[in-house]
């Protein structure tokens, strides 16, 4: 059960950064868009979004000197599926407006259609792909 | 730079700390659990729900209090989307997205927060992913 409270925990602690961002910053916390703007650096608010996306790589530096566990992390997929992967999440989420936090955590608080669209299509395919990867591909 | 440039810097590097600590704590840096809570016909994980619950317990009536103030503390506005159309890109882009989240079990959030682990494949999904976003930018509007 410890799991249960540390998912609540730290997805309470991701709603608080996001809801910060916007009564403080007025941005919306979504990381492919935050990504995609560091990449169009032309379009201004460069800053800030660095500072958001360093933010977030020292968490993962800085989470094992202060817990007693290293950070969580298991990836076993072969190279295909992991270049394939980060190029469709990176072009899709860029396509679609957003991800997890912009759509899943952001735009549901908002309650966009976009958004909660977006979340259960995303969802669903990805549900619809472990199914197929693990369970067809497992037994041809 | 604009008057809230820099105030608004130093609060996105302390939201973005703050964000990806919550990733850490919630393991959602582990791409083996996100692959477990997709797989509903395996052995499931259901702590993705929990995390997003706990995000949304917090998100809901936080930016509602936005309506309370006319402008952000530290903005002229809010940034908000503004198309409001459910449209081909939207559906087309959200396909894709899912297609590469369940293939590997990694969104950009945890991705960039796990590259504290220096793990080479994770490193070789980043720099996939914004290549995507590169590709992204040839696509007219």
């Amino acid at each position: 059960m410890e799991y249960i409270t540390n998912s609540l925990v730290g997805g309470v602690l991701i709603g608080l950064a996001a809801t910060l961002m916007l009564l403080l910053n007025g941005r919306i916390a979504g990381i492919s868009g935050i990504l995609g703007g560091v990449l169009s650096p032309r379009q201004g608010g460069l800053h800030w979004r660095l500072a958001f996306v360093l933010g977030l790589v020292i968490a993962g530096f800085a989470y094992p000197l202060f817990s007693s566990e290293a950070l969580a992390f298991q990836l076993d997929a072969p190279v295909w599926a992991i270049v394939t992967g980060g190029f469709l999440v990176g072009f899709g989420t860029r396509l679609g407006s957003g991800c997890t936090s912009g759509h899943g955590v952001c735009g549901i608080a908002r309650f966009s259609w976009r958004s909660i669209s977006a979340t259960l299509i995303f969802m669903l395919t990805a549900i619809a792909t472990v199914a197929i990867v693990r369970n067809l591909a497992g037994a041809i | 730079m604009s008057q809230h440039a820099v105030i608004n810097t130093v609060i996105a590097l302390a939201l973005g700390m703050l964000f990806g600590t919550g990733l850490a704590v919630s393991e959602m840096t582990n791409p083996a659990l996100i692959l477990a809570f997709l797989d509903i016909f395996g052995a499931w994980n259901p702590a993705l729900i929990f995390v997003m619950g706990g995000a949304l317990l917090v998100t809901v009536p936080g930016f509602q209090l936005m309506r309370l103030r006319g402008q952000p503390f530290f903005a002229r506005e809010y940034f908000l989307p503004q198309k409001l159309q459910i449209d081909t890109r939207l559906i087309t882009g959200a396909v894709l997205f899912g297609l590469g989240w369940g293939l590997v079990g990694l969104c950009p959030g945890p991705a960039i927060t796990a590259l504290a682990t220096l793990d080479t494949n994770l490193l070789l999904f980043v720099v996939s992913m914004l290549a995507g976003m590169l590709v992204f930018r040839f696509i007219p509007d």
